[in-house]
């Protein structure tokens, strides 16, 4: 067993924005009792011991911590590198000064396309312009900046010029992220699902694009894998090179792994290291010794790992079963009719977008209570 | 958020076509990437916004000396009285993949 190497910290999942595609857990309610400031201090600490170099700071919004320059002037005095994943908004002058005075070193925005109307539309607030003038502050604070935007049925027609956005803005790097679903973007699937003509066009947008802005910015193209073969090599093998710590410090090997049903761990119950090391959430998928047919004797089993366990809990119950996104999976059924919906035109139109709430709603709403 | 930092299948230009790397190059490391040190590991680590790369030591030596100052020429000398042999074009090899990666810069001679 190797040390992992990057730590996504979760430090809320409260979050100004509603985009549906959002990949936090549906139960956001039970994760509302969130680490203290001290105990991210010990959390960062006891990773840096365990060998994480890089730290994510993610949600929800990390900006909506008011510990977040604190955290990451500890994840920075560790030595590691210190990577924001916001939604830009809380971004103003002086938090940015603040952050890079701690030893920010590196930030990732969300965009959630390229003109207001359809950003503001999918984020569910106005931010489209918020977003744009953070943009500016980072490159103008000497941050590289990545623009991340998440690719859906509604804005990937907008590829290009999304990448113009990009160049526009002088980003470092563009992500352009096909959706993955998990969490609010697995219950809202069927309506985010883009159809296979519109992620062609889209493709060929992408390669030109970066051979055009090969010398200025990198393209990363995140996969669609149910339209794939082969599933994705989901986090390099399960517990094999990441950890994630939600806003409770429950721990996982992935942010997506919350509903499978392992037993829990807490870094609020045990040490970082005997976790990664020992409890149930971390060796039950690693390695191959898990593995069913097809995935077993396959050739590719070291190449995918047998793809993602969430995806394969999420569609067929079992979290040990082979991916159906891959061809070869029994399962694969359940994800080419999925992949068959999507590029129907039987005009019935795709459900309603569902947007994950802001902040979680209290588990029971008693009359009369403190509320 | 949307996990697509954490281990999703991506696609990057992994290599572009037309970086030559000279021996009057001064090649410097990037502004988004880092060099440290692991204690864990024992190694030298180059780390990126979502990549880290193990070194080994020619790499590590090579990378150090990335520093804006010293030319490729310089670079291979060097290396030269550090390790017996360091053929002048596996550095510049390997100097190109990293300005491929984007992970390296170059200011010209």
């Amino acid at each position: 067993m190797d040390s992992p190497f990057g730590l996504l910290a979760e430090l809320t999942y409260r979050c100004p924005l509603a985009c549906p595609y959002c990949s936090n857990p549906l139960n956001m309610a039970d994760f509302q009792d969130e680490l203290t400031t001290d105990e991210w201090r010990r959390v960062l600490a006891e990773a840096g011991d365990l060998g994480v170099l890089q730290c994510h700071l993610s949600g929800g919004e990390p900006l909506l911590r008011r510990d977040l320059v604190e955290i990451v002037a500890d994840a920075h005095g560790l030595g590691l590198y210190t990577n924001l994943v916001t939604s830009a908004l809380g971004l103003s002058r002086p938090k940015a000064d603040q952050l890079r005075a701690a030893g920010l070193d590196h930030v990732q925005i969300s965009i959630q396309a390229d003109e207001p109307t359809v950003s503001d539309r999918i984020a569910g607030v106005p931010s489209f312009q918020r977003k744009i003038e953070a943009m500016g502050l980072v490159k103008e604070l000497g941050w590289p900046l990545t623009m991340n935007v998440v690719l859906h049925r509604y804005n990937i027609d907008h590829v290009a010029d999304v990448l113009g956005l990009a160049e526009e803005l002088g980003a470092d790097r563009v992500e352009l992220a096909n959706t993955q679903y998990y969490g609010w973007g697995w219950r809202n699937r069927d309506a985010l699902l883009p159809s296979r003509a519109q992620l062609e066009a889209a493709e060929a947008v992408v390669r030109a694009a970066r051979e055009r802005l090969r010398d200025r910015m990198d393209v990363i193209y995140v996969i669609p894998d149910y339209y794939s073969r082969y599933p994705k090599p989901c986090m390099g093998g399960w517990a094999s090179r990441q950890l994630t710590v939600t806003p409770n410090g429950d721990v996982l090997p992935c942010p997506a792994a919350q509903p499978l049903p392992l037993p829990r761990a807490s870094v609020r119950e045990d040490p970082l290291e005997r976790i990664w090391t020992e409890a149930p959430v971390m060796t039950a998928f690693r390695g191959t010794d898990w593995m069913p047919e097809p995935c077993r004797s396959c050739p590719r089993r070291e190449l995918d790992f047998g793809g993602c366990r969430c995806q394969a809990f999420l569609l067929t119950g079992d979290a040990a079963r082979t991916d159906p996104v891959c061809y070869l999976s029994p399962d694969h059924d359940l994800v080419a009719r999925a992949v068959e919906a999507a590029n129907s035109d039987s005009g019935a139109g795709s459900p309603p977008l569902i947007p994950r709430p802001h902040r979680a709603r209290r588990p029971t709403q008693l009359p009369g209570g403190a509320g | 958020m949307n996990p697509t930092h954490t281990g999703t299948t991506r696609t990057g230009a992994r290599t572009r076509p037309g970086v030559e790397v000279s021996a009057s190059d001064r090649p410097r490391l990037a502004p988004h990437v880092r060099l440290t040190f692991c204690r864990t590991r024992q190694r030298q680590i180059l780390l990126n916004p979502e990549t880290v790369v193990v070194l080994n030591d020619t790499g590590a030596d090579i990378l150090a000396l990335c520093d804006g100052r010293h030319t490729v020429a310089q670079i291979v000398t060097e290396l030269g009285t550090r390790y017996q042999t360091v053929p002048d074009d596996e550095v510049r090899q390997y100097l190109t993949r990293l300005v491929a990666r984007r992970w390296v810069e170059l200011d010209d001679g």
